[in-house]
């Protein structure tokens, strides 16, 4: 398993290299998407309209931040359960998105998309909010203000700490749950 | 009869929800600590190292401890004979919640359920009210993040599969639920009642503090069976493998139908949000 400082927006040949194991530090630009805007990325290209941010190499976080203090460019922003946005990701990938983050895990379909497109699915730590806001240095709505938190925001970032779940070999880090141990098998 | 003002329960309702959020319980913060100690690997240590100063830090800089600082729900002991001057108790808590969820800056997350409109407020809250003896006013308050309650489920079980068919169910919701709902988790369980009473007891056992006793002797084995059996699955803290899969298993039980065999299970992430006030 090994550790890598890489650029965001992810190159093609980056996210390729990822193995489920590896530890990411991620800098750069980001864009936070979840449940509602998801929903409405995918109907902006049903109707053949431009999206708010660029796709190619882009890593999408699904995160609803909470709102800023004083002197702080965002509040608390760990992620959110990723399998609600299963049946958006995969066309996301398929238009050039690279890499989400989240936590817990992912279905066939979106394993079979990273393969398909050379991405990765990378967790950070659920209820870490706090700490990891502290590796966001500015943050913007870029659209659907309206959504509040559900808004999509660009993050920058520097040294965002992240673990890849799923890689684009299908290599999947989650432990199966011993079901044999408890007499469920 | 004693008499209080509303505006008491507004206040007090804004302070715990804003306390709540950032600061974690003691409780929880020694299970933590407790259960760190019995991992031996490395990535379910790290885990408990960056929760354990995410708690050091929300107390710190006054951020809230997740970002999902929950829906806002309640239960109510109200003393039958206590009488309330000023608003509607509902509308007064809802207004402590309004409060507390701006001046907090905590995170809104609260939606209508067919247009997914934020109601901008995390309100409505859910508030479980019981009227007591005497005049006291008891308000408990538990910020519910939306990852583990997704996590929940309630079935009903038929009599014959007893106390065994109850540790499967749970033992499988949790072995499928998996690193979803942000383990290591704290299980709630309700077991009896009616289909909606089971979700309630499973809720209310969640307030309880974590490595308390259950008073009841043949429960609180029960409690400890079950925590045994979770933490054998191996899922470990954020689903990366470890011992601590659970925390803590909670059990509330009521009298059911002849017929029925009522089963809840409450999923509580890591970040056990939660306070009560006596007014």
């Amino acid at each position: 398993m090994a550790e890598y400082h890489l650029n965001a927006p992810l190159s093609d040949g980056d996210a390729r290299k990822l193995r489920a194991g590896d530890v990411v530090y991620l800098t750069g630009i980001i864009y936070t998407a979840r449940d509602a805007a998801h929903k409405r990325l995918i109907d902006l290209l049903d109707a053949g309209k431009e999206l708010p941010f660029p796709l190619k190499g882009a890593v999408i976080y699904y995160v609803g931040p909470a709102p800023a203090p004083e002197g702080r460019p965002i509040g608390s922003a760990g992620p959110t359960t990723s399998y609600r946005m299963d049946s958006y990701a995969p066309r996301l990938h398929s238009l050039g998105a690279k890499a989400s983050i989240g936590k817990g895990k992912r279905d066939e379909a979106v394993k079979q998309a990273l393969k398909d497109h050379g991405g990765v699915y990378f967790g950070a730590t659920g209820g870490a909010g706090a700490l990891i806001s502290m590796r966001i240095e500015a943050a913007r709505v870029v659209a659907f203000d309206d959504l509040g938190t559900e808004a999509i925001r660009e993050l920058k970032v520097k040294e965002f700490p992240l673990l890849v779940i799923n890689d684009a070999c299908g290599g999947d880090l989650y432990v199966q749950p011993d079901l044999k141990a408890v007499g469920l098998e | 009869m004693r008499t209080l003002n509303t505006e008491r329960i507004v206040d007090a309702v804004a302070a715990m929800c804003v306390h709540a959020n950032r600061y974690l319980p003691e409780d929880v913060q020694k299970s933590f600590a407790h259960c760190a100690a019995g991992e031996s690997g490395a990535a379910a240590k790290e885990i408990f190292r960056q929760l354990t100063e995410n708690y050091k830090l929300a107390a710190e800089s006054g951020l809230p401890l997740c970002q999902d600082t929950g829906l806002a729900v309640f239960f109510v002991e109200m003393g039958q004979d206590l009488r309330l001057e000023g608003l509607n108790i509902r509308d007064a808590i809802n207004a402590g919640v309004r409060k507390g969820y701006e001046e907090g800056k905590l995170r809104k997350s609260v939606c209508d359920p067919f247009s997914r409109a934020n109601t901008k407020d995390n309100t409505p809250a859910v508030i479980h009210f019981d009227v007591v003896p005497g005049d006291g006013l008891k308000i408990a308050f538990m910020a519910k993040g939306g990852g583990s309650e997704n996590m929940s489920r309630v079935t009903m079980l038929v009599p014959a599969q007893g106390w065994e068919g109850i540790k499967k169910f749970v033992l499988q919701r949790v072995a499928e639920a998996g690193p979803n709902p942000c383990p290591p988790t704290v299980i709630g369980v309700g077991i009896g009642g009616t289909f909606d009473y089971a979700p309630i007891l499973a809720k209310k056992a969640l307030m309880r503090k974590l490595g308390d006793s259950n008073p009841d002797p043949k429960l609180d084995a029960m409690e400890k069976e079950l925590l045994a059996e979770i933490n054998k699955l191996g899922i470990g803290p954020m689903g990366l493998g470890g011992t601590t899969t659970s925390l803590d298993v909670k059990i509330a039980v009521s009298p059911c139908h002849i017929a029925s065999l009522p089963l809840a299970v409450n999923v509580q992430c890591h970040s056990t949000r939660h306070e009560e006030v006596e007014l």
